[in-house]
């Protein structure tokens, strides 16, 4: 955003009136909205935000997610949440789901990577081609560091995460399932 | 995984209405994939809280979760198509109603039953979404796009546990071969022919007939039976009736998935 954008946005916002409609702003929005499962990720570092449109005002503001899983329980919660975010632009909001592309793990953000690293989950691996994905031996524990890890579950505490075990700290971590 | 381009999508082939071409043929290849999903889902399901190893109770409830969400999907395309809604078609037929094949007719049954059943159920359920996801229509072929991506997580689980249970002599051997004695005549049944197959591969939704798939799912499970010495699964005994005439191991299960719904009509999912 530039520096004059940004000054304009604070006078806006110490008037009290809601923020410019732009595509711009409600992206920056987005980023304070997180996924329920990984608080520490918001809905853009996580990749699942596929289109942002904001039609001439009053016009409705129409975000598509992509799913992580077909069957992620969160993802409800997750466009209730977009939609209680984007209200205060004063305009209509529909959030919808889209499968026109695959959600893939490589999605993900550098940032949102960092984020799930200090937390303590591993990042996920180069994406899946081959059937080899989850029994790949070289996930670096995120507690240490070490790459001497392996699998114990290729399924975990939600649907997006396996579950694998520090040879070397001996603690048991969960990853991020590439997909 | 194939990487044939499929045909653009035209906004026709979005909508989702009872006038979308070919809806009745789409129909019926969506109620028999969706049930299949949904019965395996719910019966996995039963593991939860009492599977084997700790770890395979989180694997086979996330697995269950993965199935049921897979068939919600499903449905709702179906419900776009028929207008109607996600929870009717899940709950509100009668069991003689529900199109899922014999294979999953039979119940959990021991671990050795549930392994032996996923493997049969995983390794053609791949084949078949394979033959999809190239497919013209865009609302199918993209979602199984994705679903080809969870499955193969799956197969995976189920093919380590066809392993471990296979090459271990007495107990785990000999429960996991009466298992596929059980299941050898119906484990085909995933391609029982549907009367909308002509129709579906004139539209080009489907890339070959169910008699050619499961030739290729028998030619994909053949390496793995021969190296781990395991009977293949027998033809088909009725093909005909492959989706219909469901035993009493289904009707049960139909009393426990209904029984919310029966008690609260009102509530959802």
């Amino acid at each position: 955003m530039s520096e004059a954008a940004t000054q304009m946005g604070i006078a806006r916002a110490r008037a009290g009136r809601p923020p410019a409609v732009t595509a711009q702003n409600v992206r920056a929005a987005l980023a304070e909205v997180t996924d329920p499962e990984l608080p520490m990720l918001s809905v853009v570092d996580l990749g699942i935000i596929y289109r942002v449109s904001v039609a001439p005002d009053p016009g409705p503001i129409e975000i598509e997610i992509l799913p992580t899983f077909v069957g992620c329980p969160a993802l409800e919660l997750i466009k209730t949440s977009i939609s209680d975010r984007l209200s205060r632009f004063g305009r209509p909001i529909t959030v919808s789901a889209t499968f026109e592309i695959p959600w893939t793990s490589d999605r993900i953000t550098p940032e949102g990577r960092a984020a799930l690293l200090s937390a303590g989950i591993a990042p996920p691996s180069a994406s899946a081609t081959s059937d080899l994905i989850g029994l790949e031996p070289r996930v670096p524990c995120p507690y240490c560091g070490s790459r001497r890890t392996h699998l114990e579950n290729l399924f975990g505490p939600a649907q997006c995460r396996t579950i694998r075990y520090c040879d070397d700290c001996r603690q048991p971590f969960e990853a991020i399932k590439p997909v | 995984m194939t990487t044939a381009r499929r045909r653009p999508a035209t906004e026709l082939d979005r909508v989702l209405s009872p006038d979308t071409p070919h809806a009745t043929a789409l129909a019926e290849l969506l109620l028999a994939m969706a049930d299949d999903e949904f019965v395996i889902g719910f019966s996995d399901s039963e593991w939860t809280g009492i599977a084997p190893l700790l770890e395979e109770d989180v694997a086979m409830s996330s697995l269950a979760q993965d199935e049921l969400g897979h068939a919600a999907a499903l449905y709702a395309l179906l419900a776009g198509l028929t207008g109607t809604t996600v929870d009717a078609i899940a709950y509100d037929r009668e069991p003689a109603e529900y199109r899922h094949c014999r294979l999953l007719d039979h119940g959990r049954g021991d671990w050795a039953m549930t392994i032996a059943r996923r493997y049969l159920y995983d390794s053609a359920d791949v084949v078949r979404l394979e033959a999809l996801v190239a497919g013209s229509w865009a609302p199918l072929a993209e979602l199984v796009g994705k679903l080809i991506r969870e499955e193969r997580y799956h197969r995976m689980h189920a093919e380590t546990w066809l392993e471990r249970l296979a090459r271990t002599r007495g107990e785990p051997r000999d429960r996991l071969l009466t298992a596929l004695a059980t299941l050898s005549t119906d484990a085909g049944t995933v391609f029982t022919p549907l009367a909308a197959e002509p129709a579906l591969i004139e539209a080009g939704i489907m890339a070959a007939p169910f008699t050619t798939l499961e030739t290729e799912w028998r030619a994909s499970i053949e390496p793995t039976f021969a190296a781990l010495g395991l009977p293949m699964p027998e033809p088909v005994s009725d093909p005909g009736r492959g989706r219909l005439d469901h035993g009493d191991a289904f009707r049960w299960l139909w009393g426990e998935f209904t029984m919310v719904r029966r008690a609260d009509p009102g509530a959802s999912w």
